[in-house]
């Protein structure tokens, strides 16, 4: 299908070269995809879609709804009376079988592939139960009956590291697991010489760039060998392979990881079904049968994986003119509840890098891991950059600002010199090629800057809130596998090793009818590699990309792989397409070798194109390529002397420029720099305080590029993600730890209607260290994106501080100033202080027909108590202040089934009293208490109550739109149930509790009160 | 009156993209895994299981919906169509098809079923919409990879060569 | 996110269905489109013995004029009421507040009724039934009762239905909002639930209607005559701001739906009465 009119040809990436003609090379064409047919058809092999082995079965996982707690107990018993239901994994049955996951620092945070004594954030795994049928685990994972301690929480990593925080890993003595300082060039000597120093604190949000599929593990433990063959949509970096192994206890050739040939997106986070590659594995080895896994959407957004959130205290020492002569950092990055491998590589990932499009030679650095009661922070995409040039470029407008400056002009005052290039930065990273005042020129010509400051002018002539914002970012491109090792001390470096590198490999083969055929150690998620290695391969044979054969499935045990392997860090353009070229350029060398000895000519003589291997002197003299190269298959004794027979080649690229990190802490984190320069002109709606992007213009050097329709593709997606983490985007946690987020309808992914039209252009500067002089630019408009939206609102609204992602209610408040106070006579909103510091607080009272005698009496009988407790279906005493319920709770048709402790306190007859609990059972669970007062009124008495609530676990992170209203309600009946009952024996109707709306009138027709 | 009760396994029928097929399902099995896991038809896909992302649209008696939000015993009788049923072979892509790969409106491709299901009902009863239009309709899918640029101009192409306004060059041959 | 198990039943008529319901009382949940109860039984927030199934109900399926009244049934898509000939003509308010229910996917198979009768306080169509004074129809063995809108949504999610009883059609008054209707929405993304929901329509003697989603348990409404002088609008949008209170959630605070009301209410009107010029 790839001819002429496959090709692309209405991109705004069209280039000189984007022609028909079918000589010119495929690369640098924007061939249309040879993956899209079967994915059109509904055709594709996603993980999901591929057989099971027959036997197999189906698990289901059983999560905290604790933010951090002790497991106490945990019956199963329940749930494998359960018919359908095999077996339930536990943590004390895996640690048995099982090591924690190795970690890249040396320190005592052990995780387990399921929580073992004690839980650390919500959704962590606890138990797995394997049945029948995903349906049946499902109601089997309901039935597991687990108690809990709970412990207090951290969710603030400026909370984390004060001295009287709760710790998390208790033996790791600390939530701050690492603090490391860089020092580079003369930092305190520039600041002491500035003209100004300007700072700013930012703080870049946790978010996710969920992929539409979620993890599928399909385990089979291999009785006969000890082995695990394992099916997962894996994504890499395979430096995680020998984690697993480890963990599984068994050598990395008995763990044979297969991933199928499609994958519904990824974008870093398929780097997160590691865990439960080893946990189903285990289950397999448990059950005795295969096991599958399919992650559903709740279990991706509150446990998968998230990026880290990041406080940078940023500062600049400046010269008058806004020369920035050094830059200060301090950071401090949360990665959740464990340091999972290759943690923490957002905060290094970027090291050699962090003075970004700047030529500023003197840097200090403090870098803080910190760990909390999130989820674990892993891949996503951007994976450091975001959170880098959020401090960055907001620092360098504060810089313009401060001096009052024009912001470009301090932008491009600092910029390196064009023609410095190879440049070394003061960190170490080697820049490899870019021309930065070009690619702004062009930016700020062609996407007509001038419209943009006309727009805003009239703007604000007529009221409206305007502002522009710019951001430029150096783009990395495959990752240093030794950049990581940054966080150990030169000493401990030198004691283990040096670690650098990342290698590539492709390998070309071409059967006995001339079919070439490729496999590579990337995997595939939606780019279009296929399609850009066929282009690669085609150039070199002289072939058209239809005619190469591409299978990028993987698997450890028949391909070959290197820890690099995989798709992340943008490593496919300077990495994997390189390995592509040089395989194929061995065959080529090899082919031509065998067909000069047929042609009677020598091999720099031989030439190839349209099918053919011919003599360059006379073309004339040649053959059709499948000829010359059947001699390998069926003809040895036609092989020139030096070479073998077949024609297999692997091509294995490790660039020198990636060396370990140099006794100074210098490190080039990556291999490629590209270039992006983005401005954008944003309104704010004076209603709804929503962002509105007007115009946006992106600004793209990623070298040559191989397929210009594919790379567009990558920057669109990108600029949408940088949009989600600038306006919607974002994981919360409540201030218990609950999470809630849960949901699409929590978890606000952009579509369509929110996404602005983007500008895109390039320039190319080809890199001068990979042979295709492409670069990786899948991930710059996540670095650019929110800094760029977030300046133009800071100019829009004169604010220093932004607050991301930028939501219309926190704008509200920003521009809005305080509430005035209600009219007279008109109560305010509940507010939150004084009662408690949970979540959910509220007071109110009742006044009642009865005397604080009765009232107390109710409130101290067991019998009472089973009436006044919303649903309660029984209450057995515990000790004499402290009742177990069972209780169905719920608003509407919502209903959950709980397992209650009260317990009283604080009792001082007939006046107060003190009621906490907690509530447990599949949809969640909750805490809280409430303190009650009694006053007499003539012959009935006011009860005035108090109370605060946490909720958490599922029916926090899914109903978070009614979560708080559905608490209150709930609460209500308590205290007017506890007042009908004082009053005189009325039933509270324990089977339904969903009076509430209702509550205010049927309280008052039963008890003559009032309320 | 039809009951199926708990636990209890019937037999359903459909008329799956033209022809008539049938699986077993329990009361409570959805038709996303009716389809995939009964039928075999894994080109539709599951996204969310709560209605939101619009991987698992399909066309109920013409009409596209969620496959989450329905159990497979409802679809008993009904005509289904599916992703599946929307091109013989892969030189026999639909205008949508076509239009879709010729300005790269997918990546992953795991979304792409169920937009290519909403567009196939919204388009017969729309032919001449506006990217208005267009925008609202795909507003009802979550697509993660391409930041919907290439959705928008495929559909609005499709839409055009549907109409028979512009003659169709995507693809061909 | 698989339902809990239940018994499936589709009656062939409405006399089965209420007979159904009258057997299963509590333990039952009608299913017509299932947008929203669907979504609930896979995130097992919902766990009914049994589902009875309206959707294939011909009895249910018509929208007709009765008097000045437009009944629709309960298994009438909120699609096919989009599409219904005469809805700009006799419904001008609900023309315009019908496209923001849900997504174009999800009207397809979601019920006018059904959005009703789940009591979302967020959603579009029980703000038109309140704004409109529309009725609810209520079936059960023992009979048929109609309620008010206001009588009929008592709460968050929570209505005046008993157990026994289904939901066969609601009522709109016809013609209301002739000289003048508007609606109004803010969310996070298009087709989100509301923050909040604004809906105006011009009434007798020059008075506007305005009615308010999203903020308080259920939609509320409040009537602005005709020689209400501004500050006296504004002193009343204020007023009703605080008497609905708002609350908190990731989406928005109580106070931001509080200034959205502030700041969308009195264009409402002014959009209203310059239609009814």
């Amino acid at each position: 299908m790839t001819n002429d009119a496959d090709i692309n040809t209405h991109s705004n990436a069209k280039l000189e070269r984007d022609t028909p003609d079918n000589s010119a090379p495929w690369v640098g064409r924007s061939v249309l995809r040879r993956e899209d047919a079967a994915l059109l058809m509904g055709a594709g092999r996603y993980a999901d879609d591929v057989a099971t082995p027959r036997g197999t079965l189906y698990a289901a996982i059983v999560r905290s709804p604790h933010a951090h707690a002790l497991i106490k107990s945990m019956d199963t018993s329940k749930a494998l009376a359960l018919p359908g239901v095999h077996h339930v994994l536990t943590g004390e049955d895996i640690r048995a079988i099982s090591d924690p996951f190795l970690i890249v620092l040396k320190k005592p945070i052990d995780q387990w592939a399921l929580a073992v004594e004690r839980v650390r954030y919500v959704g962590e795994a606890v138990a797995v139960v394997i049945a029948e049928d995903r349906y049946i685990a499902e109601d089997g994972a309901d039935l597991v009956d687990v108690t809990y301690d709970p412990l207090p929480i951290v969710i603030n990593p400026r909370e984390a590291v004060r001295p009287d925080a709760p710790v998390l890993h208790p033996d790791a003595g600390s939530n701050e697991l690492s603090v490391r300082e860089f020092t580079y060039g003369e930092p305190d000597k520039a600041f002491a010489e500035a003209h100004k120093t300007v700072s700013l604190e930012v703080e870049y949000p946790r978010s996710t760039y969920t992929p539409m599929e979620c993890f599928v593990v399909v385990a089979n433990y291999l009785r006969g060998d000890d082995s695990y063959d394992v099916l997962a949509n894996f994504q890499g970096p395979f430096s995680i392979h020998p984690v697993m192994a480890r963990s599984l206890r068994v050598p990395g050739t008995r763990l044979r990881l297969r991933i199928p040939a499609d994958s519904g997106g990824s974008f870093g986070i398929k780097l997160s079904v590691f865990p439960y590659i080893v946990l189903m594995s285990l289950a397999s080895r448990i059950a005795g049968r295969p096991v599958k896994w399919v992650e559903d959407r709740l279990e991706h957004l509150q446990a998968a994986n998230s990026g880290p959130n990041r406080v940078t205290k940023i500062e600049a020492a400046v010269t008058e003119n806004g020369r920035v002569t050094a830059l200060r950092f301090d950071n401090m990055e949360d990665y959740g509840a464990y340091l999972r491998a290759p943690m923490p590589g957002p905060l290094y990932r970027m090291h050699g890098a962090t003075t970004g499009a700047y030529d500023i030679r003197n840097l200090a650095m403090t870098n803080r891991v910190v760990v909390t009661n999130k989820m674990p922070a892993a891949l996503v995409r951007g994976f450091g950059g975001p959170q880098l040039y959020l401090a960055v470029e907001r620092l360098m407008q504060r810089v313009a600002i401060e001096l009052g400056l024009d912001p470009l002009d301090v932008i491009r005052r600092n910029l390196i010199p064009a023609g410095s290039f190879p440049y070394r930065t003061c960190a170490g990273a080697l820049y490899d090629s870019g021309d930065y005042q070009q690619a702004i020129d062009k930016a700020t010509g062609d996407g007509r800057l001038d419209d943009l400051l006309a727009r805003r002018e009239k703007a604000r002539k007529e009221g409206r809130m305007y502002g522009i914002g710019f951001a430029t970012v150096v783009e990395p491109g495959m990752s240093n596998m030794g950049y990581l090792s940054t966080i150990n001390p030169v000493e401990m470096r030198e004691r283990q090793g040096p670690k650098n590198g990342a290698v590539s490999m492709v390998k070309v083969n071409v059967d006995a009818v001339g079919t070439v055929s490729v496999t590579a150690d990337l995997t595939v998620q939606g780019q279009g590699h296929a399609t850009a290695i066929s282009q690669i391969v085609a150039d070199r044979l002289g072939l058209t990309p239809d005619d190469i054969s591409i299978n990028l499935e993987l698997d450890t045990q028949k391909d070959t792989w290197s820890i690099a392997a995989g798709t992340y860090s943008c490593r496919f353009s300077p990495g994997t397409a390189v390995a592509a070229h040089i395989a194929a350029q061995r065959i080529r060398e090899k082919v031509a070798r065998i067909a000069a000895k047929q042609l009677n000519t020598v091999a720099d003589d031989i030439d190839f194109g349209g099918g053919r291997v011919f003599s360059k002197s006379n073309p004339d003299n040649g053959a059709a390529f499948a000829r010359i190269t059947g001699t390998a298959h069926w003809s040895p004794v036609l092989m020139p002397e030096s070479d073998e027979p077949g024609l297999s080649e692997t091509g294995i690229w490790s660039p020198p420029e990636l060396e370990p990190p140099s006794s100074k802490d210098e490190i080039n984190t990556s291999l490629t720099y590209g270039f992006v320069f983005d401005m954008c002109g944003v309104e704010i709606d004076p209603v709804t305080m929503q962002v509105r992007v007007d115009r946006y213009v992106s600004m793209h050097d990623a070298g040559t590029l191989i397929n210009p329709l594919l790379a567009e593709g990558q920057i669109h997606g990108a600029f949408v993600q940088g949009l989600a983490s600038a306006l919607y985007e974002e994981i919360v946690y409540d201030e218990a730890g609950a999470l809630q987020s849960g949901t699409f309808a929590e978890y606000l992914v952009p579509t369509a209607c929110e996404v602005p039209p983007v500008e895109l252009m390039h320039i190319e500067t080809p890199s001068p260290f990979t042979p295709l002089g492409a670069k990786g630019l899948a991930e710059g408009n996540c670095m650019s994106t929110p800094v760029c939206i977030a300046n133009a609102v800071a100019d829009a609204l004169s604010l220093k501080d932004v607050p991301l992602p930028v939501t219309p209610q926190r704008l509200n408040a920003l521009v809005c100033g305080a509430e005035a106070a209600p009219p007279a006579g008109m109560a305010a909103a509940p507010s939150k202080a004084g009662a408690s510091d949970a979540a959910i607080t509220g007071d109110g009272s009742v006044t009642v027909q009865a005397s604080p005698a009765d009232i107390w009496k109710a409130l101290l009988d067991p019998e009472s108590l089973k009436h006044i407790i919303p649903g309660c279906h029984s209450v057995s005493t515990v000790t004499p202040d402290h009742y177990r319920a069972e209780v169905s709770l719920g608003v509407g048709p919502i209903r959950g089934r709980f397992t209650a402790n009260v317990k009283l306190s604080d009792l001082e007859a007939e006046r107060a009293a003190t009621l906490s609990g907690d509530l447990t059972g599949p949809l969640g669970k909750a805490q809280g208490s409430g303190h009650v007062t009694l006053t007499p009124e003539g012959e009935a008495t006011r009860i005035d109550y108090t109370y605060g609530v946490d909720i958490g676990g599922k029916v926090a992170s899914v109903g978070g739109r009614m979560i708080k209203r559905a608490a209150q309600i709930v609460i209500g009946q308590f205290f007017e149930r506890l007042a009908g009952i004082a009053s005189g024996g009325h039933d509270g109707n324990p089977d339904t509790a969903d009076a509430s709306g209702k509550s205010g009138s049927w309280i008052s027709r039963l008890l003559g009160g009032k309320k | 009156m039809r009951e199926v009760t708990t636990g209890e396994t019937v037999r359903i029928s459909l008329e799956l993209n033209g022809k008539t097929v049938s699986g077993n399902a329990t009361s409570r099995m959805l038709l996303t895994d009716f389809l995939r896991s009964e039928l075999g038809q894994t080109g539709t896909h599951v996204g969310c299981e709560h209605g939101v992302c619009g991987c698992c649209t399909v066309r109920i008696d013409g009409v596209a919906a969620r496959s989450c939000l329905m159990l497979a015993v409802q679809a008993d009788g009904r005509r289904v169509d599916t992703v599946e049923g929307l091109a013989a072979s892969k030189d026999a892509l639909n205008a949508l098809q076509r239009a879709f790969r010729k300005h790269h409106a997918l990546q992953c491709g795991f979304c792409t079923a169920g937009i290519l299901m909403s567009f196939s009902d919204f388009l017969s009863r729309n032919p001449n919409p506006d990217e208005d239009e267009v925008r609202e309709v795909l507003g009802g899918h979550i697509c993660r990879c391409t930041g919907y640029d290439g959705l928008m101009k495929a559909i609005m192409e499709a839409a055009a060569d549907m109409r028979g306004k512009t003659p169709s060059h995507a693809g061909a041959t | 996110m698989k339902p809990a198990p239940f018994t499936y039943i589709r009656p062939d008529t409405l006399d089965e269905a209420v007979t159904a319901l009258a057997q299963h009382g509590a333990d039952a949940r009608v299913l017509a489109g299932g947008q929203s109860l669907m979504a609930m039984l896979n995130l097992r927030l919902v766990e009914p013995k049994a589902l009875i199934d309206i959707s294939r109900l011909g009895e249910l399926r018509s929208i007709r004029l009765d008097g000045d009244m437009i009944e629709v049934g309960a298994a009438v898509t909120q699609a096919e009421f989009l599409a219904w000939p005469q809805l700009k003509e006799k419904a001008p308010f609900i023309a315009r507040a019908l496209p923001w229910v849900g997504h174009f996917q999800t009207r397809n198979r979601g019920t006018v009724c059904g959005s009703i009768a789940h009591a979302d306080p967020s959603s579009e169509l029980p703000l038109s039934l309140a704004l409109l004074e529309g009725e609810v129809v209520l079936r059960s063995k023992s009979g048929t009762r109609r309620l008010k809108a206001s009588e009929f949504q008592t709460g968050m999610l929570q209505t005046a239905r008993r157990d026994d009883e289904m939901v066969i059609a609601v009522r709109f008054p016809a013609g209301v909002g002739l000289k003048g209707a508007a609606f109004r929405e803010v969310a996070r993304r298009h087709g989100d639930f509301a923050i909040v929901s604004v809906g105006a329509v011009s009434a007798e003697k020059g008075a506007v209607r305005v009615g308010v989603g999203g903020v308080a348990e259920k939609p509320a409404c409040i009537s602005i005559g005709a020689s209400m002088s501004t500050p006296d609008i504004t002193d009343r949008i204020e007023r009703l701001a605080w008497e609905l209170g708002g609350h908190d959630d990731i989406h928005a605070s109580a106070r931001y739906r509080r200034d959205l009301v502030r700041r969308m209410v009195p264009t409402l009107i002014g959009e209203v009465r310059a239609c009814a010029k």
